[in-house]
């Protein structure tokens, strides 16, 4: 219990550091290269590396490329969405989240099951 | 198009945003650390790139244009929804800079010191992602992919205000 509450703290001040950097940037598009920091992954690997040791941790950032990836791909999507149809963003960024989902469990099946 | 540096935004940002980012970042890290826990690192690794903040970044840049235009007596309009579109795109590149932060990670993480490796992976990913913006009119995969073809609907605000 200690170690999730440690994790959701230190992982909620990471992003909102991350996230607060971002807004202080102009134009819009550079400022939204902070919605793919490492945040989550900071946060993360700091207590795997102290809790389960250095390979375990290598394994983890081995499928984080494939999340990347899955990221870049939804991002993609949610941008097209945005600009296309005007659906607006709350709406646009859930409805194409499963596209994530598929993504990177399609890379994971595929290339690291 | 040149980089600036504003402070704007943290004036119109309330602290419920910032208590919405917390909460999501803090939620998605424990539960990335459950994933992994339960079902070994090789899922769990998958969700270190998730879309933590994303949606409420997006949903925050367009309610900030629709609020700004709306304290001018201008029609809210699409403006909102488009500048969440290219904030969309700039995530999509820094994307691929979080491609190269895990591949250092997995590269070096099993020989190298944790206190270059750590800075060495997040200079990494910034540098990747800025080169990949600057050059985003140049590279012509990134240009194919820039969200185009539709003008702003409605108007923008003056030049200075609301920036």
């Amino acid at each position: 219990m200690t170690d999730l509450v440690l994790r959701f703290v230190i992982g909620g001040v990471i992003v909102s550091v991350f996230a607060l950097v971002g807004d202080l940037f102009l134009p819009k598009s550079f400022a939204g290269l902070f919605g793919a920091a490492p945040s989550v992954a900071l946060a993360t690997l700091g207590l795997t590396l102290l809790k389960d040791g250095r390979s375990y941790t290598a394994m983890e950032c081995r499928s984080m490329i494939v999340g990347a990836v899955a990221l870049m791909i939804y991002a993609l999507v949610a941008s097209w969405l945005l600009f296309r149809s005007h659906v607006p963003a709350l709406r646009a960024t859930l409805v194409t989240m499963p596209a994530w989902f598929l993504i990177a469990f399609a890379g994971w099946a595929l290339l690291l099951r | 198009m040149r980089i600036r540096f504003s402070t704007a935004a943290l004036h119109e940002t309330r602290w419920q945003h910032y208590a919405v980012r917390f909460v999501f970042g803090g939620a998605i890290t424990a539960i990335a650390g459950v994933i992994a826990k339960e079902f070994g690192p090789a899922v769990g690794g998958l969700f270190l790139a998730f879309p933590a903040i994303f949606p409420a970044a997006a949903t925050l840049a367009e309610s900030h244009e629709r609020e700004k235009k709306q304290q001018h007596g201008m029609p809210p309009g699409v403006r909102g929804t488009l500048i969440a579109g290219i904030q969309a795109y700039g995530t999509a590149l820094g994307s691929i800079g979080l491609a190269v932060f895990a591949v250092l990670f997995w590269t070096l993480a099993t020989r190298m010191t944790l206190w270059l490796l750590f800075p060495l992976a997040v200079v990494s990913w910034f540098s990747v992602a800025a080169v990949l913006w600057l050059l985003r009119r140049r590279i012509p995969l990134l240009r194919d992919l820039r969200p185009r073809g539709q003008k702003m609907a409605t108007p923008r605000l003056p030049r200075g205000v609301g920036e």
